[in-house]
């Protein structure tokens, strides 16, 4: 058996993962930049935003390329207008205040997570992707004619895959433009940077901490937009997700948007790499311990700051 | 007569543990048995105290510490074929040796990455016990024989002696608990937690002793971990769950962080408030959700802390 297609598909997994993962983790890391608190909900948000798109087409119906698509464009601005209704009724009320908001979070996670048992329930329905070619992995052999072409049998992708890779480093690169280039960008790095003298300043602080809060729980929401198609909608679909992206904005360096975008590639690949060869929960133990490795030497992560 | 506070404090929690020895006698048998399983979840949540509630450090991860306890207990006793007093010894070991271990490896971080780094340990906790799922039976869990579960020829899987030994086990931690507090190494933990820049310039070393604080905690946790194991005759996964990370959190917040009764008083709140909401709903946890919820935002100091507010500033 020849390795190499193998490590292939294991590289186009990863990047898949790594692609919804740097979405969602990019998120929490704005969030934890700009306002210094920690969002547990995350993962909620995160699944709230499959469940949205599973209803937006279910409802809809008609091709799955129209339904997919409002799906992606109602689902985050719902869930984003809940997290800042969330972030003006219970974050502002007890001041950011680092710890009371972890408790009030996990509150939230767990209120959000019952009620979506309790209305959609326990089973995992699919949406289906807007297109699905498969794309079968090519890889060469040496025969009498020389160099030739051939399919490992059953090995293959999808295009919507390969899709999802490509939006997701749309999106990114359209964050750092919004971050870097634009006056909301500069708002928010001020607030980042002094949230006192940027008040001094004439901005509104409030405004600007409910509107991170919001765009970073769309921002989860919309990886799972993006992921709904290929993994199933589930009341506890936010569980992992919510972990991973804790260990790759701490790898990443909390706060860096660069350090938690690589860190979710270093991740996402070597989940997808390993998972060829383990089984999920070795892998997953292993991205862990990686994150001790991490700690050890680089207590402030990848990017951070001392 | 005048007393000290500290010993006021003192008769006080002793003259409660005398009323819930009392109790026993009148309790109904389903209510009996719910307090003796409230006990050794309440010990689960003094040690989860003893590090949020007393030295400042929120950590997500202790559902590992009281899985090591039940676990140090539940497989010498199943496949070494140890007897209920050495198998309680092995669990507070373990709990003992793992806390020494996350905490020598989390301190390194503070704040918030402290408290995601605990979940992620606890996580990996958890899967690792579903991976040798061949010796622990993973989800499903094992049972410890009732032939078992005996310590000292007492049978401990009868109420009345399993009540009797829930309430050692919470009287031992809450009054050790209260000496802690009291004596020197408490007052440097509770500085920490007020300030700890300023406990670090005096010349304490804080760092050593938010890692006795861990220590305590984790230990005191796999305690009560190890004593549910035997007591109750079950182990399973669930235990090493995030859920069971957040609930001691949830108690000690409810009762009120930083006093010796508030994690009984939070538990006994809980386990009564989901007991009957999951009666109603499949999601109770909806209840854990909304009461978290509303007690960040309207009671901040727990309910046995409002009490001290007003009526006992002298309560440890």
């Amino acid at each position: 058996m020849e390795l190499a297609p193998y490590l292939i598909l294991g590289c186009i997994e990863g990047l898949v993962t790594a692609a919804v993962l740097a979405l969602m983790a990019v998120g929490l890391s704005l969030v934890f930049g700009v306002m210094r608190v920690v969002n547990v909900a995350h993962g909620e948000f995160f699944m709230l935003g499959a469940v949205l798109a599973w209803f937006v087409a279910d409802q809809l119906g008609g091709h799955p390329a129209i339904a997919f698509l409002a799906a992606l464009i109602i689902a985050p601005l719902l869930v984003g207008t809940l997290a800042m209704l969330a972030d003006m009724t219970i974050l502002k009320r007890i001041s950011y205040d680092p710890e009371r908001t972890i408790v009030a979070t996990i509150g939230l996670l767990y209120i959000i997570q019952q009620l979506t048992l309790m209305t959609y329930g326990s089973n995992a329905r699919p949406v289906e992707p807007p297109f699905n070619q498969r794309i079968a992995i090519p890889w060469f052999e040496w025969t009498d004619g020389g160099l030739s072409l051939y399919w490992p049998w059953g090995l293959g992708t999808t295009s919507y895959k390969l899709a999802v890779i490509g939006f997701a480093i749309i999106l990114l690169l359209g964050i750092w433009v919004l971050m870097t280039r634009t006056r909301i960008g500069l708002i928010m790095r001020a607030t980042q940077l002094d949230r006192d003298v940027a008040q001094a300043y004439g901005i509104n602080v409030d405004r600007v901490y409910a509107m991170v809060f919001g765009l970073g729980a769309g921002l989860a929401a919309l990886a799972a937009v993006l992921i709904v198609p290929i993994q199933q909608a589930h009341y506890l679909m936010g569980h992992d997700p919510l972990l991973l992206s804790f260990i790759v904005v701490i790898i990443g360096g909390l706060g860096s948007l660069v350090g938690t975008v690589i860190a979710a590639v270093m991740i996402g690949l070597s989940d997808g790499l390993i998972s060829v060869f383990f089984t999920p929960t070795l892998a997953k133990i292993i991205a862990t311990l990686m994150v001790t490795f991490v700690l050890i030497f680089r207590p402030s992560g990848l990017m951070g700051s001392k | 007569m005048m007393m000290s506070d500290s010993k006021k404090s003192v008769v006080f929690h002793l003259g409660f543990l005398a009323l819930l020895f009392l109790l026993q006698f009148i309790l109904p048998a389903y209510h009996h048995g719910n307090l003796a399983r409230i006990m050794v979840l309440a010990t689960y949540a003094m040690g989860y105290n003893i590090l949020f509630g007393y030295t400042g450090l929120l950590s997500l991860g202790h559902a590992m510490f009281f899985a090591a306890g039940m676990y140090g207990m539940g497989l010498t006793m199943t496949h070494l074929g140890w007897t209920a007093g050495p198998g309680m010894l092995a669990g507070l070991l373990a709990g003992g040796l793992v806390s020494a271990g996350i905490g020598f490896l989390a301190l390194r971080t503070s704040g918030v990455s402290f408290m995601i780094v605990t979940l992620m340990f606890a996580q990996a906790g958890f899967l690792t016990i579903l991976y040798f799922g061949e010796w622990t039976r993973g989800d499903e869990g094992f049972v410890i024989r009732q032939a078992d579960r005996v310590f000292a020829g007492i049978d401990l899987s009868h109420p009345t002696y399993r009540y009797l030994a829930a309430l050692l086990l919470f009287g031992i931690c809450l009054m050790l608990t209260i000496r802690l507090m009291q004596s020197r190494f408490g007052h440097v933990l509770i500085a920490i937690r007020e300030n700890e820049e300023r406990t670090q310039m005096l010349g304490y070393d804080v760092h050593f002793h938010k890692w006795m604080a861990v220590i305590a905690s984790g230990t005191m946790a796999a305690v009560a971990g190890a004593a549910y194991a035997l007591l109750f005759g079950y182990a399973g996964a669930t235990f090493a769950s995030v859920q069971y990370s957040i609930f001691p959190l949830l108690w000690v917040l409810l009762g009120g962080a930083g006093t010796a009764l508030g994690p009984f008083i939070g538990t006994l709140f809980m386990f009564y408030l989901i007991d009957l909401s999951s009666s109603l709903t499949t999601a109770y946890m909806l209840i854990a959700g909304v009461a978290l919820v509303l007690l960040t935002l309207f009671l901040p100091q727990g309910l046995v802390g409002e009490w001290r507010r007003k009526m006992m500033p002298w309560l440890t």
